[in-house]
């Protein structure tokens, strides 16, 4: 196979791979703030898509346009389910919130599969056939304006925990909640802000994967995993970390998809996961051992 | 033996258990083909997750991954019964085996490098899933399209090759959730048994005491998965059909975790409680459905959902110490 087969599917890999990075952002900043592991991550995120995919059907609105209404109402759903159910839970032990959250992701896969059955579906924007030529590089239009569009919601994101006073707020209380409290924040507020913002971050991605991948319902848990995967490699707790994951794993996912079948390539990933639980734990970006 | 394990149970107890015990031996004369199918799946249920218990309930490793051991129960055993004609008890003898070094593979990954909660149960689910797309490309149990035993008329039930009605796999499950029941009461009298309650409770104090924690991790997984392989072979024998979509499956997985989470954490008969009461509200709620001429797949799963989380939310630590301290019993089964 001639080199530029290669390198475009490269390039494709890595421009997934960032929309697949903000996806686990949403799962890093939640766990690095509440302290809390998403187990209904995917699945929130196929809400997103079939929202987007509902809004395109029906009204032809384009789900990059439809990004920041799409991304509010995950935020709103993720606000809620934090402030109505999961701040009860902060205190329990860790095996009673993963199973209340799998409980969340076992009703969300199956409200989804009744509403919408259990048929894969995609949407034909009228750049979906486009591509960019660079010489002997060709890019899809659509990968190319998903990733552009991951690049901005992850640079607003850093921004906002950077230099906002409330993004400040939420790093306190990721930092030491019980100094947050005694300086008088609102933790329990901030937790469910926090929640929004990390469902708001897979609403946004699942508006851009929609333009990438087919959804089903089924294919939630699946999403989860690989959530978890790229949280792991790029290091838990690190927002780079999320998005450098993200581009690793959707390199090797094309690279393998090529030299092998594509329907193998999780296998490599996987592979990956225990490579990295092996030989660094605390993942690339990661400070702490775990 | 016999002695040392009805030791401490007080007589009212052993007679309930027996009363319970005689209900089910008698159950397949009195039970339609209907009836007997949600028995046999009450007691898979029991049985795969009192397996799955030993290593959440007593040790405190959290599994999602569980169809894993399941799967490879099943597609070790089913293949050597399909390419060599090899019966399922001899095929239990590799199978076992097989899947307790999966369980060994994940446990020393995980404990020797303190691979612990979260971290621990997304292992145990991307092991599951890596074996589930390993599956769908081994051409030589079949791959997507599945794993076929033969199925012909049988006369007489043939208990060497696990041939026959489902009323023989109904004692077949009933004997081993009894052996299972008896065997973790055991495991938990024993020494290694207060282990595992102390590395559950503070692994950091366990360690401090001297517990050699690694070793009993391990071990629990292994007891663990080789339980749940024998629920895979019965698993491959009973429907005569396997596809790595299916039995790989994390919604197998959760199946598993359900009944002993819902019917109490780390308790003997929090498995056993927890697979009859999903089971049969499941089935009455399939027939409302019917009844009501709805028919829409995921309404069964979405009640198990509903169920999940208003365990979690009202009896987060199950129906059966809940039950205890409801009828004043104390919480020692």
């Amino acid at each position: 196979m001639a080199a530029e087969v290669y390198l475009n599917v490269a390039v494709g890999g890595v421009l997934t791979g960032l929309v697949y990075g903000l996806m686990a952002l949403g799962l890093s900043v939640i766990f690095g703030v509440v302290r809390v592991v998403n187990f209904a991550h995917g699945e929130m995120m196929t809400i997103a898509m079939y929202i987007a995919l509902t809004l395109f059907t029906v009204f032809h609105l384009d789900p990059l346009v439809m990004l920041v209404p799409v991304a509010a109402v995950l935020f709103a759903l993720g606000y809620a389910l934090q402030a109505g159910l999961i701040n009860i839970f902060i205190t329990r032990p860790e095996h009673s919130q993963f199973l209340l959250l799998i409980a969340i992701a076992i009703i969300i896969v199956n409200m989804l599969l009744i509403i919408f059955g259990p048929d894969s579906q995609n949407v034909q924007t009228a750049y979906a056939y486009e591509s960019f030529k660079f010489g002997e590089l060709i890019v899809d239009a659509t990968k190319l304006y998903a990733a552009s569009t991951a690049i901005v919601v992850a640079g607003a994101l850093f921004g906002f925990f950077r230099y906002t006073p409330l993004g400040t707020a939420i790093r306190a209380c990721a930092d030491n909640q019980t100094g947050a409290v005694v300086v008088g924040l609102n933790v329990k507020r901030l937790y469910a802000l926090t929640f929004g913002i990390g469902a708001a971050c897979v609403g946004a991605a699942g508006c851009m994967l929609l333009l990438i991948f087919d959804v089903t319902p089924s294919v939630g848990p699946a999403y989860t995993l690989l959530a978890f995967v790229i949280v792991i490699t790029g290091g838990l707790g690190s927002m780079a970390g999320a998005i450098v994951g993200g581009v690793l794993i959707g390199l090797i996912e094309a690279i393998a998809g090529l030299l092998f079948t594509p329907s193998a390539k999780s296998m490599f990933v996987f592979a990956i996961l225990v490579l990295v639980l092996l030989v660094r734990p605390q993942g690339i970006m990661g400070q702490r051992a775990v | 033996m016999i002695a040392r394990l009805v030791e401490g149970v007080r007589p009212r107890a052993l007679i309930a258990l027996a009363v319970l015990l005689v209900l089910f031996v008698a159950a397949p004369f009195v039970a339609g083909d209907y009836l007997l199918t949600v028995l046999i799946l009450i007691l898979y249920f029991a049985f795969a997750g009192q397996a799955w218990n030993i290593m959440m309930g007593f040790a405190g490793q959290l599994s999602l991954g569980h169809a894993l051991y399941v799967g490879l129960g099943a597609y070790t055993a089913a293949a050597l019964f399909v390419h060599f004609g090899i019966g399922p008890w001899l095929g239990l003898l590799v199978a076992v085996p097989v899947a307790a070094a999966a369980g060994a593979f994940i446990g020393f990954l995980a404990f020797r490098f303190r691979v612990a909660g979260a971290y621990f149960a997304i292992l145990t689910i991307a092991v599951a899933e890596f074996a589930r797309v390993g599956f769908e490309h081994l051409n030589w149990t079949g791959a997507t399209a599945g794993l076929f035993l033969p199925v012909t008329q049988y006369r007489h039930n043939d208990l060497w090759n696990l041939r026959g009605h489902p009323v023989m796999f109904y004692y077949i499950l009933l004997g081993a959730t009894v052996l299972a029941f008896v065997a973790c009461r055991a495991l938990l009298q024993s020494r290694m048994g207060y282990f595992w309650l102390a590395i559950r409770e503070d692994e950091e104090a366990a360690r401090a005491v001297g517990i050699d924690t690694f070793r009993y991790k391990m071990i629990a997984v292994v007891i663990s998965a080789g339980m749940t392989a024998f629920a895979g072979v019965i698993f491959a024998f009973y429907y005569n059909n396997l596809f790595p979509e299916q039995v790989f499956n994390i919604s197998q997985s959760i199946l598993i975790v359900l009944a002993p989470f819902v019917g109490g954490l780390g308790t003997l008969f929090g498995p056993i409680l927890g697979a009859f009461l999903l089971e049969t509200i499941a089935e009455g709620m399939r027939i409302l459905l019917a009844l009501c001429g709805i028919d829409l797949p995921g309404t069964n799963q979405l009640f198990f959902g509903v169920v999940l989380l208003a365990v979690v939310v009202a009896v987060p630590e199950g129906v059966w110490p809940w039950l205890c301290s409801r009828i004043g019993l104390e919480q020692k089964p």
